[in-house]
């Protein structure tokens, strides 16, 4: 028993001082971040945990805690990680605090980029992008002598080419699985097209030619798709390309490195990055940028808030970056885009560039509305104008609920 | 006993049964007539998002609840009466499209289509799990001793399974590239989506429940066959009469309240089926009233939730099991006072 203590207690001692040698500082104040669990947030908490003192909740589902535990005296956590729609809640609840003072304090290494800026307010840090980009089988398409398509109308000719091919049985992948997958995929080829989903009134604005003209291109792409794509999520369509089973989708950047993963896929340096297509020639890439970042909670202390600020900047720093370069599209210093990042990063930097995925209550009521009406119009039950207005009905109903519309 | 002993007896279940039960059910019937908003104030601000050039600066409309002095969401609720019934269940629209005989039109409304598959799937899965469950209790009641406990084990195995677990099983068995759709198409030589079709999905969802809760009704049948009156089983054999005819004029009479206590319990969860829905991800073609309820319940990425109207949908639901259960109660009622 005592053997045992000693033993742990020299394991403790080994962990912490290798682990205070990464870190700049060693934070006294006990912290607890919560935020999202994909690679790119154990990346950046394993960097803060350096610190000391800080232990990290990872949860897919941090969405239905962070409100509530944010709304907290005290806030169960004084460290969020949000991105576009999981800010909104604590942005309208007021629970976190702006930061303007601790970056002027403690921000010198971050990039004017970074600052999610909010009514001239730095609600959050971003650390990362995420959009969804064309990736597609490099070898299918060279084979085939097909270019690189920059527009929805030569993915379908494509399409069609490699089917005729018998290369692979669909040569179409796409997150269209019912509820917020399909309605994302709605929102970038709807805001692909120049327009927003709600007007500034509060109104739906999807029930017009363009939302007809989505609606329809998604079903000639779905033509391509494995029958069951009402089902396919991300994971999903991952593992069609690990598995060879597809040749192109509009696929989120996030998932680009697992495409080499060896210990999973098939199609280990076979696999290449392009801009999204726009739907029409030279317009904007049908595609939404998303950022991911971090929040400080406005229920604690100022000492806490200080400590956790500087804690964070720790997680976010060059060094984080360096050691994990492949596992997100960083915006932070000293970052090396990868083959695939670098379609992302041309995806956001194209004229005109492609929207910003709207932070408000009215599009996350909207992306529930299309989540979960839309689904009628691929299998076949409602027409495209029916599917519309049911879409604009339903959203109206939320918004009357919520009070954003009369 | 004494009064009061007894009322000491009772007395924490009846308090449990209010805290877990009674209170909680009088707060979602008071919910699904109330409606709780924030109050919104509209205003246009300037936000900034990250680019790789720069920062993607515009100008939008933010609808964001008033805060009070203490930082807490202004909120305020008004009795609506049946208003967010009115909302689920359309009645205009599904009076107008039953006038017109056109079912298209009523099944999409979410309710209705909701409605639609539940009954659907309660009154197929009902028969069979009676008819499944008492045959494999007269197939194990005649199967000789010595096998007769690993033969139970095995018929038992399948109501183990967490029902979520067996669901996602079910699936990756039969999705596009599962084993067993490769051996259908194998077989039929042409290529075959079980999850691409509403009736597909439907027929696989009644298998896998079928399967899933078959063995709790052959548990009780085989219990209840134990107690069945050999004498008068000897009785019919010397009469003459068939297996068919022992199995109906003896078996089944005895047998018969255990069977209306299964199809009781059976209706109760069925009405409820929730697992299936999420399991086989089945949203875009067959939704249940459990998951219309849910889907409303669970908040959006930006923290919405209908609560009120979840609280309907839930209140219609508990409505709907207990029309399913009046003539089996009846039935019941009525034994228990002949037997008085």
């Amino acid at each position: 028993m005592l053997f045992r203590k000693i033993a742990l207690a020299g394991a403790f001692a080994l962990m912490s001082s290798t682990a205070m040698a990464a870190c700049a500082f060693q934070n006294e104040v006990p912290l607890k971040s919560l935020s999202a669990g994909f690679e790119a947030w154990k990346a950046v908490t394993d960097a803060m945990a350096e610190c000391g003192n800080f232990s990290a909740e990872l949860d897919q589902e941090f969405k239905t805690k962070q409100p509530e535990a944010f709304a907290a005296r005290p806030s169960l956590y004084h460290i969020g990680g949000v991105a576009n729609e999981t800010i909104v809640p604590l942005v309208n609840a007021g629970t976190i605090r702006p930061l303007d003072d601790l970056v002027a304090k403690y921000g010198q290494n971050l990039q004017p980029g970074q600052l999610i800026k909010i009514n001239g307010q730095t609600m959050a840090i971003a650390m990362m992008v995420n959009t969804q980009h064309l990736m597609y089988r490099k070898d299918i398409l060279d084979d085939l002598g097909i270019a690189v398509p920059t527009t929805y109308d030569e993915v379908l000719v494509a399409a069609e080419q490699i089917k005729a091919s018998g290369k692979v049985a669909y040569p179409l992948g796409g997150t269209y699985k019912a509820g917020w997958n399909l309605a994302q995929d709605f929102v970038n080829m709807f805001m692909g097209l120049g327009e927003p989903l709600v007007n500034d009134d509060g109104s739906a604005n999807v029930n017009t030619e363009t939302g007809v003209r989505t609606l329809e291109m998604m079903k000639a792409l779905s033509a391509y798709m494995d029958p069951e794509f009402l089902g396919a999520d991300s994971t999903v369509v991952q593992q069609q390309f690990q598995q060879g089973r597809i040749a192109m989708a509009n696929f989120w950047a996030s998932r680009g490195s697992a495409m080499d993963d060896e210990a999973e896929s098939q199609v280990v340096g076979l696999m290449a990055g392009a801009p999204t297509p726009s739907i029409v020639d030279g317009g904007a890439p049908a595609t939404t940028l998303w950022w991911d970042g971090i929040v400080i909670a406005r229920n604690i202390t100022d000492e806490e808030a200080d400590a956790a600020f500087r804690v964070a900047m720790e997680g976010l720093d060059s060094e984080m970056v360096n050691a994990n370069n492949d596992d997100a599209v960083w915006l932070i210093k000293g970052y090396q885009p990868g083959a695939m990042a670098e379609a992302a990063i041309a995806t956001a930097s194209t004229t005109p560039p492609p929207v910003s995925y709207p932070s408000t209550t009215a599009q996350g009521l909207m992306h529930g509305a299309i989540g979960s009406q839309a689904a009628a119009f691929f299998t076949g039950e409602k027409s495209a104008e029916d599917t519309l207005a049911a879409i604009e009905a339903e959203y109206a109903t939320a918004a009357a609920e919520a009070g954003i519309v009369n | 006993m004494r009064r009061s002993t007894f009322a000491w007896f009772v007395a924490p279940s009846v308090v449990m049964m209010l805290v877990f039960i009674a209170f909680p059910l009088m707060s979602v019937l008071v919910q699904s007539f109330s409606l709780t908003q924030p109050v919104v104030e509209s205003l246009t601000v300037e936000t900034c998002t990250p680019s790789f050039v720069g920062q993607n600066c515009i100008q939008e409309t933010r609808r964001q609840p008033v805060l009070d002095e203490n930082g807490a969401i202004v909120t305020e609720t008004r009795f609506v009466g049946l208003a967010n019934y009115a909302t689920l269940v359309e009645p205009g629209r599904a009076l107008a499209a039953l006038g017109n005989l056109n079912l298209n039109e009523l099944l999409s409304i979410d309710f209705w289509r909701a409605l639609r598959f539940t009954l659907t799937f309660t009154l197929i899965t009902l028969p069979l799990i009676l008819v499944v469950g008492l045959g494999l209790a007269l197939a194990v009641n005649n199967v000789t001793r010595a096998v007769r406990g690993p033969v139970i084990f095995v018929t038992l195995l399948p109501f183990i399974i967490t029902p979520v677990i067996g669901a996602l099983a079910i699936r990756w068995l039969f999705v596009s590239d599962g084993i067993l759709t490769r051996l259908m198409e194998h077989w039929s030589g042409q290529d075959i989506f079980m999850f691409a079709r509403s009736w597909t999905i439907e027929l696989l969802m009644m298998f896998y429940r079928v399967w899933h809760v078959a063995p709790f009704a052959f548990v009780i049948f085989y219990a209840g066959l134990q107690g069945v009156n050999q004498d008068a089983v000897e009785a019919a054999l010397i009469d003459g009469a068939s297996r068919l005819q022992r199995l109906r004029y003896i078996v089944i009479p005895h047998l018969m309240p255990l069977i209306v206590f299964v199809a009781l319990i059976h209706l109760m969860d069925a009405y409820r089926v929730f697992e299936e829905v999420i399991g086989f991800r089945s949203e875009a073609y067959v939704i249940s009233l459990q998951y219309l309820t849910y889907d409303l319940l669970m908040p959006d990425n930006t923290g919405n939730r209908a609560i009120n109207r979840a609280s309907a949908s839930s209140m219609l639901t508990m409505i709907g099991i207990v029309i399913l259960l009046i003539p089996l109660l009846r039935h019941t009622w009525r034994q228990h006072r002949g037997t008085r």
